[in-house]
């Protein structure tokens, strides 16, 4: 019985550890509460979950499955970043050295994996909400910001795709991009283009157009390589976490997971 | 239902949310008191001197929004330049392939496929350049000699020898580049400016080299 406290003590009473974690040990249901309001990381649950909300039966879980995958996707990404140099000299052996050569060879497979995974879950997740009616008011919003994931996810899938740098990456690439040729008024080849003239000069053509913007050239090249390894790696990443923000934000806020009523 | 009736609402159904629910009552609260002076939010008590009338405050106001506005549209249309490069690494659209002589009479030649992306055909008559991007979809064909006929190997899409359709999805026929004979000889082909058979372009005498 000494009343010497013990150092997990000492240290729960210490200055540095009281101003990171502001509610002391949650003990009691206001403490519990107040922990989860007082986290950056936390925030976005809800303080409180109803019953029905932690029923995989009714959710299968997609969404967090989705964002867990996400996760995963992003760290194996950053460290495959380590390995790969996104020219059309190295592009190709580069991804044969991450299975063969670099230690653990399977971070490329996860990364692989992970990629045709997520996009199942996405998918199966969209089918779970349809299915249960969760698109209905409160969240029709909801299920738009989750569309625009949807396409999010499929362009990651879509510029990750190139990466390989191998004959199917390529062609694969060529015949995706060869769409953009006909957007409307952007596109050379698209509805609206021919309008965009003055005279003899035509403003949308083959270099000029929305496919020359995305690939940098008049064919898939090193500088389509490399914008779609930046899209890839730096400008879809940031634009999804934007909308995964305002989609969990919005969840809360509507309530939070749907369950049966 | 306004926010207000739902925030009542989710204080009945869930009264343990209270201390995010006081702030935003808090914050309704001193809106009010503001409100209470009419006067805009931009304008705070004190924050105008006398030496400025309110008339020209807005006019300054408006040239000050059409300044950014003006600022953010000219930086968005830099932008939207930047991603257009101005100079390609990539093989130039006008080149010289040699002399006419150099090519065998009924035969596909496949010399300039990889680097030019042209088949150079000639007949007993006339020389011209088919384009090797497959109207369908933008894959590359193959000639098959023994076939007489081009194939892609994306989707099946089969040409004859003069670059016209006959099997598979593609839509048209294959392009012809502009062809000329330059100053030395040689022949020189301008990818820049193609002709489309279903246009009735192939009757253009720039779209063949009659030999």
């Amino acid at each position: 019985m000494s009343k010497k406290k013990n150092i997990f003590q000492r240290l729960g009473e210490s200055p540095v550890w009281k101003s990171i974690f502001r509610s002391g040990v949650p003990r009691t249901r206001r403490q519990r509460m107040m922990s989860v309001l007082n986290s950056v990381f936390l925030h976005l649950h809800p303080v409180r979950l109803p019953r029905h909300a932690v029923k995989l039966k009714f959710t299968w879980c997609m969404g967090g499955l989705t964002f867990f995958l996400y996760l995963v996707l992003t760290i194996t990404g950053i460290l495959l970043m380590f390995y790969y140099r996104p020219t059309v000299e190295y592009a190709y052996t580069d991804i044969i050295d991450l299975r063969e050569q670099v230690p653990l060879g399977i971070m490329r497979e996860i990364h692989r994996w992970g990629a045709h995974a997520m996009v199942i879950t996405v998918w199966l997740h969209m089918f779970r909400v349809f299915m249960t009616g969760s698109y209905k008011p409160p969240r029709e919003f909801n299920w738009v910001v989750g569309v625009i994931l949807l396409f999010l996810t499929l362009l990651l899938s879509f510029t990750g795709y190139l990466l390989p740098w191998d004959q199917l990456a390529i062609w694969a690439v060529t015949v995706g991009t060869n769409m953009a040729r006909a957007t409307p008024f952007l596109g050379h080849e698209g509805p609206g283009a021919a309008l965009l003239s003055l005279g003899d000069i035509n403003f949308v053509h083959a270099a000029s157009d929305i496919r020359f913007a995305l690939l940098g050239g008049r064919f898939v090249g090193e500088s389509a390589l490399l914008r779609f390894y930046v899209l890839h790696c730096i400008g879809l990443p940031f634009i999804i976490m934007i909308f995964m923000a305002v989609h969990f934000w919005r969840v809360r806020k509507d309530g939070g997971i749907s369950g049966p009523t | 239902m306004t926010e207000e009736e739902k925030k009542e609402q989710e204080n009945q159904e869930s009264p343990e949310e209270k201390p995010e629910e006081e702030a935003a009552g808090a914050e309704q609260k001193l809106e009010a008191k503001e409100d209470k002076k009419h006067l805009p939010a931009s304008v705070g008590e004190g924050s105008i001197s006398d030496e400025m009338p309110r008339r020209s405050f807005f006019s300054w106001l408006t040239v000050a929004w059409l300044a950014f506005a003006a600022a953010t549209g000219g930086f968005f249309a830099m932008t939207v330049r930047f991603l257009f490069p101005n100079v390609l690494f990539e093989p130039p659209q006008s080149f010289k392939i040699g002399f006419p002589d150099d090519y065998q009479i009924g035969q596909v030649n496949i010399r300039w496929k990889k680097l030019h992306a042209i088949w150079v055909v000639r007949t007993s008559e006339y020389i011209y350049a088919l384009s090797t991007v497959c109207p369908h979809l933008g894959c590359t064909p193959n000639w098959l000699d023994n076939e007489r006929k081009f194939k892609c190997p994306c989707h099946g899409s089969g040409f004859r020898k003069s670059g016209v359709n006959f099997e598979g999805p593609a839509p048209r026929p294959l392009e012809r580049f502009k062809i000329t004979l330059a100053d030395d000889g040689q022949i020189l082909v301008d990818k820049s400016k193609l002709f489309q058979y279903e246009k009735g372009q192939w009757d253009d005498p720039e779209s063949f080299l009659k030999v």
